[in-house]
């Protein structure tokens, strides 16, 4: 019997994953009403629930794709992964207020290049403070604390070796669980709660999944102005990190 | 129609990705600049001309919408798919980098945030909410009167 059950979770596993997702959110609206009097809201339990469960996926699997690693849960990793949580990005923009997110343009820019400078900066001098000497090592470093996916594109262009390249993408992982579970702590400490915030907030953490996560776990209103900006933050540090940062650094360490 | 709602909304997310793309080859990036946020920009222009000539009927609304309040159920599923077992075993020199860039980063956000002035926003943002959040049947009866008039 659960040998079949298991079939009909591998054989419709986006169907799977539609029921065991809807239910991790039923649950965590009820936890967070009943547990918490409704002071924590209940998407943030859920992607926290969520990520634990990652956890336990990757260390019962040993794979790198969390509970999608399990194949009767496979379907996560379609629900989940970078096509449709683009495509329900984009779906956000229709509420959009125009109005709002033309005054926050400015904002958004600045955050932008303070969120690839910033990030970048703290990377390299950890890097350097343990002990990384050469120019390559440190920009790699450097760029997985920007994001995840700026790390290895920086890495593989400028010949990093694969333990730096491993560090760098650990950097901008951690970097994104952490955006996830620390955005709604800390969302009313730095002001948090409007349009034009959340479009210097997604610029600033760039990281999109960390920022999707963040603001669904936050407010929902606020999702579309942080995406809108964050979107950007991956190829804008693609484009400076092997080039204007690479040869600033080099610069400075010789 | 439903699906003409939603083939907008995929219209849409295509063309942005495939002009990141462009960018990123006219920049000489190994990466997609700024796809899904063309997309995004794409869509709102969408609307806007949709509402102004009259076309947004319900149904389109809907397509694109049923989207929307799938974004968080779909987060979730992304957060449950992360290599967080990578992030928590990574040591010292990956905890400080990252952590480090998250609370400088927090920090700028407030600062930012205190630059000009603070408003919570228009109720069109709030509605908008409502339905990012999955609750579609909490909107106000006359919301869409209420977003027509800001239109105008």
């Amino acid at each position: 019997m659960w040998h079949g059950l298991e079939h009909v979770f591998v054989e419709q596993s986006l169907v799977a994953a539609f029921a065991v997702v809807g239910a991790l959110i039923l649950v965590s609206n009820v936890a967070a009403k009943k547990l918490t009097n409704g002071r924590v809201h209940g998407s943030a339990i859920a992607i926290v629930l969520g990520l634990a469960l990652a956890y336990v996926g990757g260390v019962f699997t040993g794979g790198k794709k969390g509970l999608a690693d399990i194949p009767a849960l496979a379907g996560i990793g379609l629900m989940g992964g970078a096509m449709l949580r683009d495509f329900a990005i984009v779906a956000t923009a229709f509420e959009v207020d125009v109005v709002e997110a033309r005054r926050a343009g400015l904002v958004g820019v600045l955050a932008l290049a303070l969120g690839t400078l910033l990030p970048f900066v703290v990377g390299t001098l950890t890097a350097v403070a343990f002990g990384y000497h050469d120019a390559v090592s440190i920009t790699t470093i450097g760029a997985g604390a920007i994001t995840y996916i700026v790390g290895p594109v920086t890495g593989a262009a400028l010949g990093a070796d694969s333990t730096v390249m491993a560090l760098s993408i650990a950097t901008g992982v951690t970097k994104a669980v952490g955006v996830m579970v620390g955005t709604p702590l800390v969302a009313k400490l730095i002001g948090l709660d409007n349009p034009r915030s959340a479009m210097a907030y997604g610029g600033l953490m760039g990281t999109v999944s960390g920022v999707a996560g963040g603001l669904a776990a936050t407010d929902p209103k606020l999702v579309p102005y942080g995406a809108l900006t964050a979107t950007f933050h991956t190829g804008i540090g693609c484009l400076v990190g092997p080039s204007v940062l690479f040869l600033t650094v080099r610069a400075i360490v010789g | 129609m439903i699906i003409a709602g939603v083939a907008l909304l995929a219209a849409c997310t295509l063309v942005g990705v495939y002009l990141g793309d462009l960018l990123g080859v006219a920049l000489g990036v190994k990466a997609n600049v700024g796809g899904v946020g063309i997309a995004m920009i794409l869509l709102i222009a969408a609307r806007v001309w949709l509402v102004r000539t009259g076309r947004l009927t319900k149904n389109v609304k809907f397509g694109v919408e049923f989207w929307g309040g799938m974004y968080i159920p779909i987060v979730v599923a992304m957060a449950a798919q992360q290599n967080v077992v990578a992030a928590v075993s990574g040591g010292p020199i990956v905890i400080i980098a990252a952590l480090g860039s998250l609370a400088i980063c927090f920090a700028a956000v407030a600062l930012l945030s205190r630059l000009g002035g603070r408003d919570a926003g228009s109720p069109e943002v709030a509605q908008g909410g409502a339905i990012l959040g999955g609750d579609f049947d909490e909107r106000p009866a006359d919301a869409s009167a209420i977003s027509a008039s800001r239109k105008g």
